[in-house]
């Protein structure tokens, strides 16, 4: 199972109840987020997985789905290791 | 759970406090007057470090958790909220480099704006845009080596004398940070007098006719000056508002706890009515809550919870609402004194009724901590 990715499900199945969120949804252009949630998304993802957002990953293609935050996240906690 | 400061905390605040005491108490008054802050407070300022007590050691600042720069904020907002703002608003340009700038402009602009040898300013607001910053109408074009930008910035805090500032635009209809230095061709500034309150915060009018900065000023990426690098500087800004709020209305009590201890009517100091006890409790209580508002937004800081997020917002909208009330109180405790440019309460009270403006009044905030709250419960 891969956690990383069941954590960040669980994150967004709290944040959009009553929404059927799948792996690829692109979560910006569907309107779900909101500025505050954008930062507080980074905040999350740093905080749980002990890594650290740099400015060469601003690209919406690393946050708007599931699996590109995921993804985002295994690259980031490689660097650290 | 223990709600009290370390002795570090405290031992900083203590000389936070004497600093003030010393170099700035004496003489806001003044600076309010003559509406500027004289370049050698400022630079005492940035010697003390207090202009990057946040900033991380190896970027030449302090590495100060943010409780201890928010107990800076307080102590320094009880003097002078105008000095207060210069805090803030270099603090704010510093923070969206530490966050989101780029190795070069770390390496470039950090270490000097942690020691205070460069100023940093905040260029968000525009004649058109206040609470709407989306709708900014600043404007930047790429090109392969610079952008040039085209736009019109107002009220921005210490926009007189900043060296270097953040400026948001639209770079081909996506929100985007640069950082504009002062002598770059094209950029001009006029300044603004006769403000309502932290009159020397020397605000001016930025103008950018194509002017040009290189590409790598850019802050972050293109099209995430909303998203990403907005929301880490208003919570800067807000952050450090509050407790210069917790300040004033720190400030206010003080010097009414003197007024109504030397003042006498009918034959009794002023401190023995009832209805002059009455406004005092209500002082310090609401002082009280609002520094614990303040040190919960911190806490969270500290530890990168993103529940930091919304108490902040919590924070700012509680203490600047709070302190328009005390402010208001002071001077009716003062009567005609309060009036009076010989007393500093009146200038508390002008200063903190602009604090319900800027950054975020309080009906945006009304409106958005409602709207956050609802959506952290769902998150708890």
């Amino acid at each position: 199972m891969d956690e990383a990715k069941e954590k960040i499900k669980a994150y967004f199945a709290r944040l959009f109840r009553n929404t059927d969120l799948k792996d690829d949804t692109d979560i910006f252009a569907s309107g779900f987020v909101n500025s505050l949630m954008a930062m507080q998304l980074v905040m999350f993802v740093e905080k749980e997985f002990d890594i650290t957002i740099e400015n060469e990953d601003l690209d919406l293609k690393n946050f708007n789905s599931i699996n590109a935050i995921t993804g985002l996240i295994k690259r980031r906690a490689a660097v650290r290791v | 759970m223990k709600i009290e400061l370390t002795p570090q905390q405290a031992s900083d605040k203590a000389a936070f406090r004497a600093f003030v005491d010393n170099h700035i108490v004496p003489h806001a008054d003044r600076f309010d007057r003559q509406q500027s802050i004289p370049s050698s407070l400022i630079k005492k300022i940035g010697k003390q470090g207090y202009l990057g007590l946040s900033l991380p050691v190896q970027h030449g600042g302090d590495g100060k958790d943010m409780i201890t720069l928010g107990l800076l904020h307080e102590e320094v907002g009880r003097a002078c909220s105008s000095v207060r703002s210069l805090l803030t608003v270099h603090g704010m340009v510093a923070q969206s480099i530490l966050r989101w700038g780029s190795g070069l402009l770390k390496e470039r602009w950090l270490t000097r704006l942690a020691r205070g040898e460069i100023i940093g300013a905040y260029g968000l607001t525009e004649p058109n845009v206040g609470s709407d910053a989306q709708s900014i109408e600043s404007k930047a074009e790429r090109f392969r080596d610079f952008y040039v930008l085209n736009g019109h910035k107002k009220w921005i805090s210490f926009g007189q004398l900043a060296d270097v500032f953040l400026i948001f635009a639209q770079c081909e209809g996506k929100p985007t940070a640069f950082l504009v230095e002062r002598n770059s061709p094209g950029f001009s500034i006029k300044p603004i007098s006769g403000m309502l309150g932290t009159r020397a915060a020397m605000l001016a009018e930025l103008h950018m006719n194509d002017c040009r900065i290189p590409k790598e000023n850019l802050v972050g990426r293109e099209g995430f000056g909303f998203s990403h690098i907005l929301p880490v500087t208003l919570d800067f800004g807000r952050y450090s508002v509050a407790w210069g709020c917790v300040g004033i209305a720190q400030g206010c009590f003080e010097a009414c706890i003197r007024y109504t201890g030397e003042r006498k009517q009918f034959g009794s100091y002023l401190k023995d009515y009832q209805l002059i006890r009455k406004m005092i409790t209500d002082m310090i209580t609401n002082i009280k809550a609002a520094r614990l508002l303040c040190l919960q937004a911190g806490y969270y800081k500290d530890v990168g919870d993103p529940r930091t997020l919304t108490e902040t917002l919590i924070a700012k909208y509680f203490a600047s609402t709070m302190v328009t009330r005390v402010a208001n109180n002071a001077v009716q405790i003062h009567g005609a004194q309060g009036c009076s440019s010989e007393y500093s309460v009146q200038r508390y009270l002008r200063d903190a009724k602009v604090m319900e403006i800027i950054e975020g009044s309080t009906q945006l905030l009304e409106v958005s901590i409602a709207q956050y709250e609802c959506q952290n419960m769902a998150l708890a």
